[in-house]
């Protein structure tokens, strides 16, 4: 496990030619908690995960610095800030099987082989696919695929999860055992969370605080 | 990754700048500069001589009639066919279909359908006795016809499925089948649906193909060379003539030749666009007046028609040159060979394995350079987010496309011997490269620009390095279309004539430059087992990328 401290977000701008898009932001999430950021299309909220991600696109100018603890994550590769992200889709390799996808999550220093494979085989128990390993991602249902997607994003051990309206593409039963499975877990990890949505209810299982962003005008 | 930004430049100067050195190395002798060989100061004497040539007037004829007519019949054709089948489903399986005759190079599939028309070839025979009466090869004109058809009727035989394939590509591109949908419910059939809705959005993406096509048919050689009339020959192959010839003098008139051929393609494009936008004109006007019926529909299915003709006579091609490099007797007028042999191979077998190694030595080389840079360049784009200006400067790969190749590889040549880098594997790798690039290009870039970045975004948010994200997740998922891109390049490379002439100095032979000496009126049977070879290599590539990744990803569905 990474180093695990709060999140923070000290006086976070972007900008899209010039004009100002989201900011400045100050915020911070504490180890465990999950803040909520909600506002409508366009007011910046999956370019600002982007931003602490690292993987904001150049045609956006950013300031600001980002905090998990003590390390300032400002302007390091996307690599190395160790930012679990999880998306609309759950973006399962398909080349690799189940396993391959947990397996290429796993910490490189995780080793005998068989104690990556004892890893990734617990991980499955823990979204209730043992014995997938050897699975085609593509034969799964929607909702194994998204808590194969969490689960991989987990065994990176990362030091803060962003969650990107993952919940948006499941049906309703689905959405809600695959939200209280992601809370529930990024509980037990005991990272900082953050959740984009426009979902009320999204935001209510999270059972954090709620930040409201507005468009810049 | 900082190397990565150099990619284009590098790419760029990789080809451009020696085209447009060989360009210039062939200007200056049409107008009477080259020291090397006495040319010390500019004059017009080699125009005087070309246009004193007595066949000249003839070969400039011959050059526009064939390649403006294969053009302009590989268009109508392809249009056609696409309007006829764009709303069925069987139109998603003609790129597979295609791909066979694609990676086919333009000198096999002449050499095969040469076999087809010669007065002693399958189509006389198919006729006789029974209904021409000939129990012996009749004597009349095929193969060299003063008229050039045999050349157009092959040109066409590669063009058509080259084009088809650049709108189905083009197809994807647009809402075609919501716009059908739309005009049907209109009252307007399928083919006019096509022609007035998705015709007008889809030939912008297939104009610089459709140059690409008048370019080559106005200049092509090596299927001239085959198929062509020899006296007068078609500009290009008299360049060539010239330019090959012990005489050293002939190199000033084969330059003009060669630069009047340059003007020819630069006219003709010049001409088509302007024809493009008459017709564009008379379209709207057309589709203003809301005829739900006409015309289209039948010249439509004449199109198809005349496809389907084209598809059997490519495959009697092929077939032609499989059962010629296991014939033993094939009398005339039997339809089939009366005996079969392996001897026709076994007899070639020494003769083959030189040139065989140095086509796929040359064929690999080429296509892992070209995939290389092209990767580069992509990537690039792709860490930089480049949009519009960046991506027109990469249009210029398709240069050596649009542009004659005896107009630039005269000078190229010029400048390889000045540096003592000609008839090498250097020199050829390079010569190929300048068209094995474009294409491998136009083959990666859609699928690569098309990734799903997420996935490169979930593997660095997983802590993996850029170096692993690219190997082990971009590589993989794209594996596909870049071992087609391999494939279609190695074909490219596989079938190029002229580069391995003038680059090796006649020196270094593949099985393209000897296959396409020894059509000139070596044993059928010898010349079927040279062209069969070579048609095989780029059919074993694209089974190899097409195989391959069915192989890796078996149990992948998510990939298929």
């Amino acid at each position: 496990m990474n180093e695990v401290g709060v999140l923070r977000l000290d006086a976070v701008s972007i900008r899209l030619h010039g004009r100002l898009l989201l900011g400045p932001l100050d915020a911070t999430v504490q180890v465990g908690e999950c803040l909520t950021l909600m506002g409508p299309s366009g007011c910046g909220k999956s370019t600002l995960l982007n931003f602490l991600a690292g993987t904001l696109d150049p045609v956006f100018d950013s300031s600001g610095r980002v905090w998990v603890g003590a390390a300032d994550l400002t302007g390091l590769a996307p690599e190395r800030r160790r930012i679990g992200i999880l998306f609309q889709d759950d973006l399962l390799f398909p080349h690799l099987s189940v396993g391959g996808n947990l397996a290429f999550a796993l910490p490189a220093d995780v080793r005998p082989a068989a104690q990556r494979r004892a890893r990734v085989e617990a991980a499955l128990g823990e979204a209730g696919l043992a014995g997938f390993a050897e699975r085609d991602p593509a034969t799964l249902s929607g909702g194994q695929r998204a808590r194969v997607a969490l689960m991989r994003t987990l065994l990176a051990a990362p030091s803060a999860l962003l969650l990107d309206e993952p919940f948006n593409k499941l049906d309703a039963q689905l959405r809600d055992e695959f939200r209280d499975f992601v809370f529930r877990h990024a509980r037990a990890v005991g990272v900082p969370t953050l959740m984009v949505t426009h979902d009320e209810a999204d935001a209510r299982a999270a059972g954090g605080r709620i930040l409201h962003l507005q468009p810049m005008r | 990754m900082r190397l990565l930004r150099f990619a284009p430049t590098l790419t760029i100067a990789a080809f451009a700048g020696p085209i447009v050195a060989g360009l210039i190395g062939t200007l200056l002798p049409a107008f009477g500069f080259l020291p090397a060989i006495g040319g010390h100061a500019f004059q017009l004497g080699s125009w005087h001589a070309l246009w004193a040539f007595p066949g000249f007037a003839t070969s400039l004829q011959l050059t526009l009639f064939t390649g403006w007519l294969a053009t302009a019949l590989a268009v109508l054709i392809t249009l056609g066919l696409m309007a006829l089948l764009h709303h069925r489903p069987a139109v998603r399986r003609l790129g597979t279909l295609l791909a066979p005759l694609l990676a086919m190079p333009h000198s096999a599939l002449a050499i095969g359908f040469a076999f087809l028309i010669t007065p002693s070839g399958w189509l006389a025979r198919g006729v006789s006795p029974e209904l021409s009466g000939w129990t012996l090869p009749p004597d009349i004109s095929t193969v060299g016809h003063p008229s050039g058809w045999p050349l157009v009727v092959c040109l066409l035989l590669k063009e058509v499925p080259y084009l088809l394939l650049m709108t189905l590509g083009a197809l994807n591109q647009v809402p075609a089948r919501a716009h059908t949908s739309v005009a049907r419910s209109l009252g307007y059939g399928p083919v006019q649906a096509f022609l007035k809705l998705v015709l007008p959005q889809v030939y912008p993406q297939i104009r610089l193909p459709v140059l690409a096509v008048l370019a080559f048919s106005l200049s092509v050689v090596d299927v001239a060379l085959i198929l062509g009339p020899g006296n007068p020959p078609t500009l290009a192959v008299l360049a060539l003539r010239w330019f090959s010839d012990p005489d050293v003098r002939l190199y000033f008139q084969a330059a003009a030749a060669a630069t009047l051929l340059l003007g020819v393609v630069a006219a003709s494009m010049a001409l088509w666009l302007l024809l493009e936008r008459a017709v564009a004109r008379w379209g709207r006007a057309w589709v203003a007046r809301g005829q739900r019926h006409g015309v289209a529909a039948g010249v439509a299915a004449l199109g198809g028609g005349v496809a389907a003709a084209l598809s059997a006579l490519a495959v009697g091609a092929t077939l032609g040159i499989t059962l010629w490099s296991v014939a033993q007797t094939w009398r005339f007028p039997n339809a089939w060979p009366s005996a079969f042999t392996t001897m026709n191979w076994a007899r070639q077998l020494g003769d083959l394995q030189r040139p065989a190694f140095t086509t796929v030595v040359v064929g690999v080389a080429s296509t892992l350079i070209a995939l290389v840079l092209t990767i580069a360049c992509l990537e690039n784009e792709t860490a930089r987010q480049q949009r519009g200006a960046a991506r027109r400067g990469l249009a210029l790969l398709y240069l050596p496309l649009l542009i004659p190749q005896v107009a630039f590889l005269f000078g190229a040549q010029v400048l390889l011997i000045r540096f003592s880098l000609d008839a090498g594997y250097f020199a050829v790798v390079w010569a190929h490269l300048v068209f094995v690039l474009p294409y491998l290009f136009l083959s990666l870039a859609e699928p690569w620009r098309a990734f799903d970045a997420r996935y490169a975004r979930t593997g660095l948010s997983l802590g993996a390095s850029r170096w692993r994200v690219f190997w082990r997740i971009k590589l993989p998922i794209l594996l596909k279309p870049t071992l087609i891109a391999c494939a279609v390049a190695f074909a490219v490379s596989v079938g190029q004539y002229l580069p391995t002439l003038f680059a090796g100095s006649g020196r270094i032979a593949t099985l393209t430059t000897e296959a396409v000496t020894l059509s000139a009126g070596a044993d059928r049977r010898v010349i079927g087992t040279w062209a069969m070879l070579q048609a095989l290599f780029p059919l074993a590539a694209f089974l190899l990328a097409a195989w391959l990744p069915r192989l890796l990803f078996v149990h992948r569905r998510g990939l298929a």
